[in-house]
């Protein structure tokens, strides 16, 4: 047996990239689209943006496996998860303004499905804390009326669905320390810095 | 499932020709997202993306030979990208020669790797059949395409 001859038949990129992007907007057309995605680098690495028809549904650090990520929604949501970058452009766009201080608050349709019950109290709280602000824990808690509930809103905001974009990062320890972060004590200094400066 | 776009598309390519071969894909994929939740979760997702290539690929074919485009008035080179036929005109050449039984063998086996009991039930006819039709089209394809390459 010599080499394949098929081999000639390869599939060569350029026709690969312009099939998907056909498949990406018939796949829009037809209501197929459930779950599209794309990435966008920013100085705290690289970010997955997620959106299904009724808005931003996920926005993920490199740390939370971007692969994870994808799995868990295809399990939550729908399998129909396609790489689609048009539906997030408004949102990519509006991060690169977020990071060069252009833009202090992120105006985009959010879905907030994946947070449900007290997260989704502690959720819809974290909106109204402004940039450049900082909240404790325990001032979050007792906002959302459970004053006792200190933990809980450290484990709601670690499954923060949207970091970045809900501004987990401004909730700090009553002692001043930044605390935890879904993507790490030197990402959330980092927001911190920079909408301090 | 995107990861499995090239061989679907080296399949079409191989079944119904570098023209047609990207309206199949485009079928193919649509058809695979509006049944995708319903697939087992252990199930071969290449298998069963080449599945719907077959049948999508039937029906471009049929679609092509109603609208009866009149050869002569064809460009030498249909499209202005990069065209796998005006790469290897020989290879599509000849596989366009075979019957279509042994052509969508080879290409199942071939191109795609599906064992020859499945490919049996895509064709409609029995393992053996169908590695008879695989064996026998890449005969003949050697021989044409010697052929087309020494001329």
């Amino acid at each position: 047996m010599t080499t394949n001859i098929f081999d000639e038949l390869d599939a060569d990129d350029g026709a690969l990239q312009r099939l998907h992007s056909r498949l990406e907007r018939d796949a829009d057309a037809a209501d197929l689209l459930d779950i599209a995605y794309r990435t966008v680098d920013t100085p705290v690495g690289t970010l997955l943006l997620a959106a299904t028809t009724a808005g931003l549904v996920r926005v993920a650090y490199d740390v939370e496996g971007h692969d994870a990520v994808l799995t868990s929604l295809a399990d939550r949501i729908s399998p129909r998860v396609l790489r689609a970058p048009a539906r997030l452009d408004s949102v990519a766009r509006q991060i690169d303004e977020y990071f060069a201080k252009r833009r202090k608050v992120f105006e985009v349709a959010v879905d907030l499905r994946l947070a449900e019950g007290f997260r989704r109290s502690v959720i819809e709280h974290l909106r109204e804390i402004g940039y450049g602000n900082r909240e404790s824990y325990a001032a979050v808690a007792a906002a959302i009326g459970s004053p006792r509930a200190v933990r809980a809103v450290g484990t709601a905001c670690a499954h923060n669905p949207l970091p970045v974009v809900i501004p987990c990062h401004r909730v700090v320890r009553s002692d001043g320390s930044t605390g935890q972060y879904v993507g790490g004590p030197l990402a959330k200094s980092t927001l911190l810095n920079l909408e301090a400066a | 499932m995107a990861e499995h776009g090239a061989t679907v598309l080296r399949v079409c390519r191989a079944v119904v020709g570098p023209v047609d071969a990207e309206d199949a894909w485009s079928e193919t994929f649509l058809s695979a997202l509006r049944a995708y939740p319903d697939l087992p979760a252990d199930a071969n997702v290449e298998a069963w993306l080449v599945t719907i290539a077959h049948r999508r690929a039937v029906d471009v074919g049929r679609a092509r030979s109603r609208r009866a485009v009149p050869t002569d008035s064809l460009p030498d080179r249909p499209a202005s990208h990069a065209d796998p036929a005006s790469r290897d005109p020989d290879l599509w050449t000849a596989l366009q020669r075979l019957p279509t039984k042994q052509r969508q063998a080879l290409a199942y086996h071939h191109v795609a790797g599906l064992p020859f009991a499945e490919i049996a039930e895509l064709l409609g006819n029995s393992p053996d059949a169908a590695r008879r039709a695989a064996a026998d089209g890449l005969k003949t394809l050697r021989k044409y395409y010697r052929e087309d390459e020494t001329a």
